[in-house]
């Protein structure tokens, strides 16, 4: 008896929740749907969800082949990404591992400091930065916005919980064996913390896809422009166009929405685990 | 095989030979090699931290005592004290940037309150819980610029999906949203609200994990009913979650950067400009690296103080 009722309410809950999940996602049914419209009926009222006229081919080919070399954005954008999460990952696991499981002196120092510099805001140090990076040589290319997307204290934050979880015995066994630090590093560790380095990788992949703000101070060449910098570009251009611009968007997230889907487990625990914000 | 396991005996012998013959100059030796093999472990991220945030930041307290423009070039460099830190009192484009964060921190606690009873739900009472964290977790993947863009176009004052809803049930006389100044932080409220949910979601969610079963049903024998239950315990239970989230929810509201640029630039009338907002204009538009730079210190200031009242504020309020 009191199992039906549980159940009764089960599935009361289950329809509400479905209702509330339906108007949340609405505004990205939305934009599926006005990417694949003529531009007319785009604010035609009722919403046509699923379009009388389709347009698709057209939109999205003026997107990609149309005046703007969305191409090359989306190119600089993968390139950037790659990259950034590759060179992430190396440097935070290394530094995880050299914080957890070496023992030497100043090291809890060092780590608060780093620790504490991700109090700072972005914005709070672009100025100096700027200058830097163009003094260094570093602005206005790829190889800038890799090295500021790497230098990420929070995933190696969380990469440090997950290394001290690591026993030691394992670590003093191999040493033993005559294995070298950067063995046990490579061989024996990043195997054991593998998940975490999934979910460390999907988090770099997401923000670096999705970063604006340092594309738009650090690069001035249109031609490495990155697929944010384009979009606004681009919605500059097509500003009267919703169905292009829509189309733009759905391209921006399509990528991303595959990875999430992939790997949807290792992102959301990953974000659950470590309490990671973007 | 055999000569293998007859060996295995062996090596375990000569390894505590190995650890006893171990001397003091040996053992320094060893801590010597482990200290350089530390240092080299942490370098690059060492390095790019000390490059790219912690030389910055000095070089940004520097520069704040300065009335600096950087394509002048160092000749034109003056300092002129505290001026830049008097002057951001005076700037109404400022104080009216720093009030709109103030109001933006609101957003946090009704996204909480929205996200805790939907993970609360979802994790009690519903089938198919992984597709409804998918379908919330949404916005958290998708970039700043798609979701300003996207609702740019939801919110459009006259011909918008939005509006054209409202008028369709009798609101003759629906709000601009983003193009009226007096609704226009409220419409960049919502989309935040509708933006940071999933994320918030996610991590109550894993707090409900945490919680014991049996207070549940003791407080069910009890005769507490569901809502009584939701309010004398999961969220006394959860204090620490809701803590963690309301700090960095709010530290996080002051570096609301991409979604201000893009949706409204500030607009209209200065009514939806922040802090970093404001900065950004100061610094590559108005080109005072200056006051840009004090600007940015007093950022850090307000996100310390949050910070240190976090840690107060565990101690006190949080139950554990």
């Amino acid at each position: 008896m009191r199992m039906r009722a549980l159940q009764g309410y089960r599935l009361i809950a289950t329809i509400g929740m479905s209702f509330g999940g339906i108007i949340f996602i609405m505004p990205f049914l939305w934009m599926i749907s006005a990417s694949l419209k003529p531009e007319l009926d785009v604010l035609a009222f009722p919403i046509e969800w699923i379009p009388k006229t389709w347009n698709a081919a057209e939109n999205y080919s003026e997107v990609w082949f149309g005046a703007l070399p969305f191409t090359t954005y989306y190119w600089n954008t993968i390139k950037i990404t790659l990259f950034t999460t590759l060179l992430s990952v190396v440097v935070s696991s290394m530094a995880a591992y050299g914080f957890t499981k070496i023992e030497f002196r100043g090291r809890d120092l060092v780590f608060l400091v780093i620790l504490s510099t991700f109090m700072i805001p972005t914005q709070a140090i672009l100025v100096p930065q700027f200058i830097l990076y163009r003094w260094l040589g570093f602005f206005d290319s790829h190889a800038g916005l890799v090295f500021l997307g790497a230098s990420s204290v929070l995933l190696t934050f969380l990469l440090r919980q997950f290394y001290m979880s690591v026993h030691n015995e394992i670590i003093e066994s191999a040493k033993i064996d005559g294995a070298n630090h950067w063995t046990i590093y490579a061989r024996i560790t990043l195997p054991l913390v593998k998940p975490v380095l999934a979910t460390v990788m999907i988090l770099r992949f997401i923000w670096t896809w999705n970063d604006y703000q340092n594309p738009l101070i650090f690069l001035r060449s249109d031609h490495l422009f990155t697929l944010q910098l384009g979009m606004t570009k681009f919605s500059d251009a097509n500003g009267e166009f919703y169905s292009l611009m829509m189309a733009g968007a759905v391209s921006a997230i399509l990528p991303l929405l595959i990875i999430f889907i992939i790997g949807q487990k290792q992102v959301i625990e990953g974000v659950a685990s470590g309490s990671v914000k973007g | 095989m055999q000569q293998s396991s007859t060996s295995k005996p062996n090596m375990k012998q000569s390894n505590t030979r190995v650890k006893r013959s171990v001397t003091a100059s040996q053992r320094k030796h060893l801590r010597m090699k482990d200290t350089i093999a530390g240092y080299l472990f942490i370098a690059p991220m060492v390095l790019l931290a000390t490059v790219l945030t912690i030389i910055p930041i000095l070089l940004s307290g520097v520069i704040s005592f300065t009335d600096w423009n950087f394509i002048a070039g160092l000749d034109s460099i003056q300092f002129i004290g505290l001026e830049n830190y008097v002057k951001m009192f005076d700037d109404d484009e400022f104080l009216r940037s720093l009030t709109n964060n103030l109001l933006l921190m609101l957003v946090i606690p009704v996204s909480l309150f929205i996200a805790l009873i939907l993970a609360v739900l979802i994790n009690n009472a519903t089938y198919f819980k992984d597709v409804f964290k998918v379908i919330y977790f949404m916005p958290f993947i998708s970039s700043f610029v798609a979701v300003a863009v996207l609702w740019r176009v939801l919110f459009h004052p006259t011909s918008g999906p939005i509006n054209s809803f409202l008028m369709s049930i009798g609101i003759s006389n629906p709000p601009a949203w983003l193009a009226d100044p007096s609704f226009s932080l409220i419409s960049v409220m919502i989309i935040m609200i509708w933006a940071g949910i999933g994320f918030e979601m996610i991590i109550f969610m894993a707090g409900l994990q945490n919680i014991s079963r049996d207070l549940y049903e003791a407080a069910e024998i009890d005769g507490a009913n569901k809502v009584r239950q939701f309010f004398s315990l999961t969220i006394p239970l959860l204090t620490p979650t809701i803590f963690f989230l309301l700090i960095t929810g709010i530290v996080g509201s002051f570096k609301v950067f991409d979604l201000i640029m893009i949706l409204t630039g500030g607009g209209p009338a200065g009514s939806t400009s922040v802090i970093v907002y404001y900065l950004y204009k100061v610094a590559f538009i108005q080109l005072k690296s200056g006051y840009a730079s004090a600007i940015g210190i007093m950022l850090l200031i307000i996100i310390l103080i949050i910070t240190i009242i976090q840690w107060i504020g565990q101690k006190k309020w949080v139950n554990y």
